[in-house]
């Protein structure tokens, strides 16, 4: 095994997991936001409001999930390692 | 002993050798007793049905079946999803049950040779499968609702959309299948990490944030199989 290729790797899971949690991080914090917004405005949506929420929030969590995928396929399923 | 019971192994399967095909022994005995539960739930639900005040397991069933033919219909419409009932609620009861299974039942006490038992959906084939489901669900249903028509929504609105358009039929599953099983995948690491470094008590929140992701995730699942299919039958 190539050390080098094995120590970019680690970087380079490392890197995909994090990069990918910045972007949803800052997208479900507005989200939340919005939705406490809301519900100050109008309690009597709070179901509603509650399941769109859950919904998008879990959206913006499958972006990190793809980083993590690629993290996961980089430690463990590295296509480069001959 | 409590890391053993949380322990991931990521790669390892217990290989079958099948026909001349080799299948994750793993993965099927799981999927297996899914389908079991499923059956015999919905199967001991429906016997002796009574039409007056519905009770026991017949009030879950049809509670059950209220909540799946309710995403079906949000998504799909009111006069085209009934016939998408079925899909749908297959999907997500799937999905459903296979990821509690998993996450509720302590599989690792039974040892393997090779691999180890945990939710079905963690494994990529297993998404992949779902997600090619869906795949050929909307194009079965768009073709039988427009016929060739249905290719028309390749050059929609602009015919300089048509890379775009193409490329949407691989995303969409490639999406739903990475979606289910980094999420899946996911809860399993964190647990098992956590439960390497703090063994007692720290673990159960996360544990407990796990179960119910996993039901956010099926709901999340059959709401997109069902949008996909009534964005192509509109």
């Amino acid at each position: 095994m190539n050390p080098i290729i094995s120590g970019a790797s680690v970087i380079a899971a490392g890197l995909a997991i994090g990069l990918a949690a910045i972007g949803p991080g800052i997208g479900q914090g507005t989200a939340a936001a919005q939705a406490v917004e809301g519900l100050a405005r109008q309690p009597e949506a709070e179901g509603k409001i509650r399941g769109t929420l859950l919904l998008s929030l879990a959206f913006m969590e499958s972006l990190t999930i793809y980083g993590l995928v690629v993290a996961l396929c980089l430690l463990f399923a590295n296509p480069f390692i001959g | 002993m409590f890391f053993s019971l949380a322990g991931v192994e990521v790669g390892t399967h217990l290989y079958w050798n099948f026909a001349g095909l080799t299948v994750h022994g793993q993965v099927l005995i799981i999927t297996w007793i899914v389908i079991a539960i499923i059956l015999s739930i919905t199967i001991l639900g429906t016997r002796n049905l009574e039409k007056e005040v519905p009770k026991g397991l017949q009030n879950f069933v049809e509670y059950l079946f209220e909540y799946i033919s309710n995403i079906a219909k949000d998504q799909i419409g009111e006069h085209e999803y009934r016939p998408w009932v079925p899909f749908v609620g297959t999907l997500f009861l799937f999905i459903f049950v296979s990821n509690w299974l998993g996450a509720l039942i302590p599989w690792k006490l039974i040892h393997l040779p090779e691999g180890e038992l945990a939710a079905p959906t963690n494994d990529i084939n297993t998404t992949v499968a779902l997600s090619l489901l869906t795949s050929i669900s909307y194009f079965y249903g768009g073709l039988k609702a427009k016929g060739l028509g249905f290719f028309a929504r390749y050059i929609s609105p602009t015919p300089i959309f048509l890379p775009i358009n193409i490329l949407e039929d691989f995303t969409k599953p490639l999406s739903l299948s990475f979606r289910l099983f980094g999420n899946i995948l996911a809860d399993e690491i964190v647990v098992s990490v956590l439960c390497l470094l703090v063994p007692l008590f720290i673990p159960l929140p996360v544990m407990v944030l796990g179960i119910f992701a996993s039901s956010v995730q099926a709901l999340v699942f059959s709401t997109l199989s069902a949008a996909y299919i009534g964005e192509s039958i509109e």
